[in-house]
């Protein structure tokens, strides 16, 4: 029986274990050494913050692994020696394998700054990066202050994560306006409002230059490139993530910054694929990047290499761009491509709307020639996923977008609803004369 | 605040503190009269039982009921025993010997407390109240920003099954055995209220007066905690609003009032089987016996469980009952909710539940059989079992010690939906509707899930929501009461709870949504 080999049991490699399953009976074996069981990343601020325990970001019961006849291995893998077919573990042993899939994630960028591998230093990603939060920074008593590096998603989740705990919290953004490389102005200028409201110490355009550690090694302090130096007990280092792929350097399988694959998610190597945050792709795919750590795109590779490895050749083809994400109390979600000032194309337009009083604000992108709508980035509204990619499928364009977006809406039952607002002032800068229309369940399901 | 809070929770405790204490204090003396009037009002014959209370508890004064109430037992049970044994069946008393201890107490109580009802009231009652909305007002400040106030829940002891857990759960069983099984340990308690009951009936309170005016107390309190905790989400106030509404004016104040104009007691959206002696013998004759008023009830409560129940279920899901109108979900939804997060989410518990909440609806349901052929038929014995006896059980363990005890003495170990989940005959019933012929689910909002599981882990009602939202798959369940916690919780707004067509409402996917679409038909095509 042919043995698939998977390393990491993330997101992507778990997806491809769950469908090679689906389709077939070959023997799966999953390799990690950082947990038993696949846990959601995602998931492990709210362990911290005590909305969950550890066991909850787990989404199957441990039988659900021998039921499904998927072997999982704790242990770290040193080398892949392809010739042989066999995985080199730290331990010793080694595992042959017939196919290879390298699901192996990310890792925080560190950019070389002095005091970087200091105790009470790190990134959030792992569970043992959850268990460094916990140890140095368990209490405001503990901790005193925390100083955050990095101005992203995951930086803002951990900004959240410590207030929680009431520590205080100094927030390092390079950009001069948070996520400012991604968001377009009037959103990201919302959300530097917001982090402010929760008393997080928000530094805009202001750089790490070094950590100071104390006589033990941990750190101490930090200085920036202002000349500051700030006093603190945990440093998190939350400037991006790069492929966890440093075992792999002289294996003989080409990698760039990940590993690189073709859309049939193979490397240069027989037998061997790589799927998820370690997959770098020898030329990016529309607008995404070659190299894409998003939860649902390593997903969409699992399912992808699963159908390859089971005699259905299928290419990584992802649909349209969708996205989510939460800083602190306000939902973000996109659908399409919606590029900030500093990225955008001088074709692409913006309509941007924003509640006067409440964290809600949308922004709606399109062509400025043909009025193509070509994306929407939502805050603190829902959005049906599946209408937004029907409606980049079929190339609408953006009045059609603001006359149907009733029914697009997706927030919880007697929620106000402003899209008469939002349409409103779509008439106003545009001088069109759209109304409406009533949101429809035929429509919506395309029932005839 | 943090201050405000503390002092709140010292004089809820104090007030806690003094309503546990009641059970065991107070001054029992019965006198002659009064006691001569008691057996001619209930009718007694046994002249062993009153020579009995006569020589033992008549004119003497007792310290609290643990004195007062084996010396009453313990006289009628000797006397029905005799009784029993020289085949005097008349003078056979029927009363249950707690009931009676229960009843004699009533009359019996004197001193301090049936002397100071109203500073009594207060001191139990008034200190808890203004304790506990000391404690949870503050909240408004403290809690922040609008948004979902989950921080911490499992480091806390109280929820997180710690201490004091624990001792919630013991004196909630505690309250709940007095309540079922001890009623004359509740006969201070009785006190306290009754000048509402006799305000709203003109009768004085009984145990279950104490019941039903708490209730509401709880349910008012824990929902204005409701109404603090989830203020950014209109779908839970207006929710908490329903439940709270129908609780205090058609569990409580109605059934109370129709009394007060010599009508039967009656909770108009109680529906059979939940409401599962409807159909006993002394229920029916009581209504047929109420003119017209008892006529509509029989007419309104089988209308109401053939027509109106299932219809409603058609059009808005169980959720309309379940956690809008009904009280036991309205308990769950308001004490309860810091608790949801402990039902078990594992496929055996989904297992149990199911064997479990079908096994009391057919329980239920012969039981009903039996009843009602025993009632036309004019007999007390169907297939050779007794009617009474299948009635007794049933009420034992189903309606107190499954609803009552585990369903809300287990709420801080078992989360706030044991009684809903594993037991409730009309929910499984309704189950039924809403899984097979309903316009509700829980719309997965294509592949936004995380797989983070703040869905599943905040379920009162024990539905792995995670397992279907991370294969975008929609929610629908027998089980889904549609509190709409999972949707509240969601952090990448994956959930909405939704009355839409019917068509496509169950929607097995292979491949989510966002990956290629060819690979999409690909799949699902072959």
């Amino acid at each position: 029986m042919e043995h698939i080999v998977i390393i990491g049991n993330g997101i992507s490699g778990i997806t491809a274990a769950r469908h090679i399953r689906k389709l077939s009976d070959k023997r799966i074996t999953v390799i990690s050494a950082e947990t038993d069981y696949f846990f959601s990343r995602t998931a492990l601020m709210y362990v911290y913050m005590g909305h969950m325990k550890f066991e909850h970001t787990q989404p199957y019961e441990p039988w659900f692994w021998k039921k499904n006849r998927i072997q999982l291995v704790k242990a770290f893998v040193k080398n892949v020696n392809h010739q042989d077919k066999l995985l080199e573990l730290q331990e010793g042993q080694s595992i042959s394998y017939d196919k290879l899939i390298i699901a192996t994630g990310s890792k925080p960028n560190k950019f070389g700054w002095p005091g970087q591998d200091l105790k009470g230093v790190q990134g959030l990603y792992s569970k043992q990066d959850l268990d460094g939060v916990e140890k140095y920074a368990p209490d405001n008593k503990t901790c005193k202050r925390a100083v955050i590096v990095g101005g992203g998603l995951i930086g803002i989740e951990l900004a959240e994560m410590l207030r929680t705990r009431n520590i205080p919290v100094t927030f390092l953004v390079r950009e001069n306006s948070f996520w400012n490389g991604v968001l377009p102005a009037g959103e990201s200028q919302m959300i530097n409002e917001h982090i402010l409201e929760h008393h997080i110490d928000l530094k805009l355009a202001t750089n790490l230059t070094e950590i100071i550690p104390d006589e033990n090694g941990r750190a101490k302090a930090i200085k920036t490139d202002k000349d500051e130096t700030i006093e603190c007990d945990f440093v998190g280092l939350t400037a991006g993530v790069s492929p966890n792929v440093d075992f792999l350097k002289n294996s003989g399988i080409d990698i760039g910054r990940g590993v690189k694959v073709n859309r049939l998610l193979e490397t240069n190597i027989t037998d061997i694929y790589a799927i998820g945050d370690c997959a770098e792709q020898h030329e990016a795919i529309g607008y995404r990047r070659p190299i894409e750590a998003v939860w649902y795109t390593g997903r969409m590779m699992g399912e992808t290499v699963a159908q390859t490895i089971c005699g259905n050749k299928t290419e990584y083809k992802p649909g349209h761009w969708f996205n989510s994400a939460k800083f602190l109390d306000v939902e973000y979600q996109t659908y399409g491509w919606v590029f900030s000032e500093r990225s955008k194309k001088d074709s692409e337009k913006h309509f941007h709307w924003r509640h006067p009083n409440e964290k809600i604000c949308i922004t709606v992108a399109y062509h400025s020639d043909t009025n193509k709508f070509l994306g929407i980035n939502t805050f603190g509204i829902r959005m049906r996923h599946e209408i937004f990619d029907r409606w980049l499928t079929e190339e609408r364009n953006v009045e059609y977008v603001m006359e149907y977006l009733k029914d697009a809406n997706f927030d919880p039952e007697f929620y106000t609803h402003y899209e008469e607002n939002i349409i409103q002032k779509f008439n106003t800068e545009m001088g069109t004369s759209i109304t409406p229309k009533k949101k429809s369940w035929k429509r919506i399901f395309k029932i005839a | 605040m943090k201050t405000i809070k503390n002092i709140g929770l010292i004089i809820f405790l104090i007030g806690l503190a003094i309503f546990t204490a009641l059970p065991v204090i107070g001054t029992y003396s019965l006198s002659s009269e009064q006691f001569s009037d008691f057996v001619d009002q209930k009718g007694i014959k046994s002249e062993l039982f009153i020579t009995d209370i006569e020589q033992n508890i008549v004119d003497k004064s007792f310290d609290g009921m643990l004195a007062f109430a084996p010396k009453v037992t313990k006289a009628l049970e000797n006397a029905n025993a005799l009784h029993r044994k020289n085949k005097e069946y008349k003078k056979v008393i029927y009363t249950k010997p707690h009931d009676m201890a229960a009843e004699l107490g009533k009359k019996a109580g004197s001193g301090f407390i049936v002397d100071n009802k109203g500073l009594m009231w207060f001191l139990t009652f008034g200190l808890g109240i203004i304790g506990a909305l000391m404690f949870i007002l503050p909240n408004v400040v403290l809690l922040g920003q609008k948004g979902i106030k989950n921080n911490g829940i499992y480091h806390e002891n109280a929820t997180n099954r710690g201490w004091i857990a624990w001792l919630v759960f013991i004196f909630l069983v505690s309250f709940y055995l007095i309540l079922y099984f001890r009623s004359e340990y509740a006969v201070n308690w009785t006190y306290l209220v009754d000048p509402i009951s006799q305000s709203l009936s003109g009768n004085l309170a009984g145990q279950w007066f104490v019941y039903g005016f708490m209730y509401c107390v709880v349910m008012v309190v824990m929902a204005i905690r409701m109404y603090i905790k989830y203020r950014h989400n209109m779908y839970q106030m207006v929710r908490t609003t329903s439940v709270l509404f129908f609780q205090i004016v058609f569990a409580f104040l109605i059934p109370e009032i129709m009394v007060r104009l010599q009508m039967p007691y009656y909770d108009f959206k109680n529906a059979f089987p939940l409401d599962y002696d409807f159909f006993f013998q002394w229920n029916l004759k009581s209504l047929l016996n109420s003119g017209g008023i008892g006529l509509f009830i029989l007419v309104w409560g089988i209308v109401l469980t053939l027509v109106i129940v299932p219809v409603m279920v058609y059009f808005f899901g169980k959720r309309w009952y379940c956690s809008w109108v009904c009280g036991c979900g309205g308990l769950a939804e308001t004490l309860g909710d810091p608790y949801r997060q402990h039902s078990s989410k594992s496929l055996f518990s989904w297992k149990v539940e199911r064997w479990l909440i079908h096994g009391v609806l057919l329980f239920a349901l012969v039981m009903t059989g039996f009843t009602l052929y025993g009632f036309f038929a004019e007999t007390s014995t169907v297939l050779g079992i007794k009617v009474q006896s299948i009635m007794d059980t049933y009420s034992f363990l189903i309606g107190a010690v499954f609803a009552g005890v585990i369903g809300t003495g287990f709420y801080p170990i078992f989360g706030n939906r044991v009684w809903c989940r594993f037991g409730c005959p009309l929910a499984a019933y309704l189950g039924f509707v809403q899984r097979f012929k309903s316009r509700f689910r829980i719309t997965t909002n294509g592949g936004q899930c995380i797989s983070c599981g703040n869905c599943s882990t905040y379920c009162e009602q024990g539905i792995d929501v995670r397992a279907y939202a991370q294969k975008g798959e929609n929610i629908v369940r027998s089980s889904c009461v549609g509190c709409g916690v999972c949707s509240a919780v969601c952090p990448r707004g994956v959930l909405k709870l939704e009355n839409g067509p019917e068509q496509g409402r169950i929607n097995p996917t292979q491949v989510l949504l966002g990956n290629d679409p060819d690979l999409m038909e690909l799949v699902n095509n072959k």
